[in-house]
């Protein structure tokens, strides 16, 4: 069990509204787990609470059979890598710098990453083919390869679960199903994924675990099967429907028209 | 490979870029040393440099040797360890508060130390503690912008800044409070001369006080300059990668504060260099702070240095260097946005 939480409760400061309420959630190594829900239902602040970059009020979460909350910040980075939704940072790295901070964990306060640290990430950006990005700015590359280039941070860190915050959601068609398939290759791998998405064909798609975040901050997970039509009308407050299509060989989640 | 290879020239590049840096700064020291109302010849200059590290006596003019060794080249060394001392911390902050709009003062080291060294004057105390009195009243500011997210339970980036605004703002009027009642034949005119540096009337003493202290706290910035690469990416990202935020933003606000109060005894307060040769340091070599950091104190100390050295040789009297910073750095701080207009938002 790389991640076990049991009755996680959150809420925000000067707020009565619990933003998770007694949530609970296993990932086993390998797991590909989607987290669904409504804008607002709390998917980020779940993922946030995971990583250790937010205390929460109630329950616990265990990282690797150890309390999170004995972990410091290098050992929890040494398990669970995080790719955040694409931004522009305020200052210019150059690609591989940036993906040498992955090896941060590794690195004494006064240390910096030396050259097996560089071999390595080297190594990561061959096997995700974009090793022809290494020198160029973080800035002025495209939003589909700064998403690479984030998971290929996430990789530096060799982690044991990434957690995804909706990774698919500035990117255009192509870049979201490459985005896809490196998740899978890394469940075959042995790293589990956790994902936040609004797209239920996503979830549909990965094919693995899931998870549904309601408004109140309750959570129900399980197998693709708990994705139906009358769950997602509920959640979304929309009309939409699941049907399994022949050619594709898969079930696919679509909105009748819209006329 | 190809890649690799291309980094590696790209980190030699860099090394290069600050080995430059490094002689052009001597030889801007030795010329500066030499130039001047009372100029001194190049090979004089270097006898008497020559004999006084090696203690041999030689046939220079006596107030030649004076000159140099009593004026000149403390106001040089002065110049050249505060302008470094204020890029580097510029540096240094603008990084852990992931925000290139930040100087060195924005904690309110500067106020605080400009009303330490006002009330020292008003109470006509001796410059050593004028000094003193300054580099407290530096630490005091910044100890109150630290306490007040504490107080209000935050501690986000944004709630720092505002706590330096209100702590500056309250400074501002409590030192126009001390200007108000002070002696306007005497006291106004040090406190204004004070607030608006000036290295004419270095104190070797204080140089020798503040040095050491200013000197580990500067090599432990540039040690930690990897690190605070990872704290420009923002809190929860540089937390999420395994940085002890608090920890390390902590060390650098510590070691900064101490660089900024030290620099502000020998010289007065100075505006500008910290906030402008920070990003003139990114345009040479980058953004990684390996390099940044010492390329920042070597051009933070040529530019002092310059500086200086203009206000000595043209004005009739001595002028105060904020003027001149001022009026370097706003145009060139106003060129830099214009190229780099697509990325302010």
């Amino acid at each position: 069990m790389i991640l076990n939480i049991n009755g996680l409760t959150y809420s925000y400061e000067d707020s009565e509204r619990k933003v998770l309420n007694s949530v609970d959630l296993q990932i086993k190594e390998g797991d590909v787990m989607c987290i669904l829900g409504p804008n607002g239902a709390g998917k980020t602040t779940l993922l946030n609470c995971m990583a250790g970059l937010l205390e929460y009020s109630e329950g616990n979460i265990e990282i690797c059979e150890r309390p999170q909350k004995e972990m410091s910040a290098k050992e929890i980075a040494g398990v669970i890598a995080y790719v955040p939704q694409t931004h522009t940072p305020s200052f210019d790295y150059s690609v591989m710098e940036f993906v040498m901070m992955g090896r941060a964990h590794n690195t004494s306060i006064f240390g910096r990453p030396g050259a097996e640290d560089e071999e390595c990430c080297m190594n990561i950006l061959r096997s995700m083919e974009i090793e022809h990005l290494a020198d160029r700015s973080y800035i002025n590359i495209s939003g589909g390869e700064r998403q690479q280039v984030l998971i290929a941070r996430a990789l530096a860190q060799e982690p044991e679960i990434v957690l995804f915050d909706e990774p698919t959601s500035h990117l255009d068609y192509g870049n979201q199903q490459r985005v896809l398939k490196k998740i899978m290759e890394l469940s075959r791998a042995g790293i589990a994924a956790v994902i936040t998405t609004h797209d239920p064909d996503h979830a549909l798609l990965l094919g693995d675990k899931v998870a549904i975040l309601d408004e109140d901050g309750h959570m129900t997970s399980g197998e693709t099967d708990l994705i139906t039509e009358e769950r997602l009308r509920d959640i979304y407050n929309t009309d939409l429907r699941i049907m399994y299509v022949e050619e594709l060989g898969r079930k696919v989640c679509l909105v009748p028209g819209i006329k | 490979m190809l890649g690799k290879r291309a980094s590696v020239d790209n980190r030699q590049k860099s090394a290069l870029i600050n080995s430059v840096l490094f002689v052009l700064l001597a030889i801007l020291v030795m010329v500066c040393l030499c130039v001047g109302k009372y100029s001194i010849s190049p090979a004089e200059c270097i006898k008497i440099l020559w004999g006084n590290l090696f203690n041999i006596s030689g046939d220079w003019d006596v107030m030649d040797e004076n000159m140099l060794m009593g004026v000149r080249l403390p106001r040089i060394m002065a110049a050249v360890i505060v302008g470094a001392a204020l890029s580097l911390s510029g540096a240094v902050y603008q990084g852990i508060f992931n925000n290139p709009l930040v100087s060195p003062d924005f904690l309110g080291v500067s106020s605080g130390a400009c009303i330490g060294a006002a009330v020292a004057i008003l109470f006509a105390m001796p410059s050593i503690l004028i000094q003193i009195s300054a580099f407290a009243g530096g630490i005091v500011a910044v100890l109150l912008t630290l306490l007040i997210p504490r107080i209000m339970k935050s501690g986000s980036n944004i709630m720092l800044v505002l706590s330096g605004i209100i702590v500056g703002g309250a400074m501002t009027s409590i030192l126009g409070f001390i200007k108000y009642i002070a002696d306007p034949e005497t006291q106004l005119a040090a406190i204004t001369y004070w607030q608006l540096g000036s290295f004419a009337y270095v104190d070797n003493k204080a140089i020798v006080a503040v040095l050491p202290l200013s000197v580990v706290a500067a090599i432990v910035m540039v040690a930690m300059s990897w690190w605070i690469n990872i704290l420009s990416l923002g809190e929860s990202e540089a937390r999420s990668l395994g940085a002890d935020v608090r920890l390390l933003r902590g060390t650098c606000i510590v070691c900064s504060t101490i660089l900024t109060a030290a620099s502000i005894c020998i010289s007065g307060t100075i505006g500008w260099v910290g906030l402008v040769v920070p990003h003139f340091g990114r345009m040479l070599v980058g953004s990684d702070n390996r390099v940044l950091l010492p390329a920042s104190c070597l051009i933070g100390g040529i530019f002092m240095l310059l500086v200086d050295t203009v206000t000595r040789i043209i004005g009739p009297a001595e002028m105060p260097v904020s003027i001149l910073t001022g009026l370097i750095g706003a145009p060139f701080f106003a060129w830099l946005l214009y190229r780099q207009r697509r990325n302010v938002r």
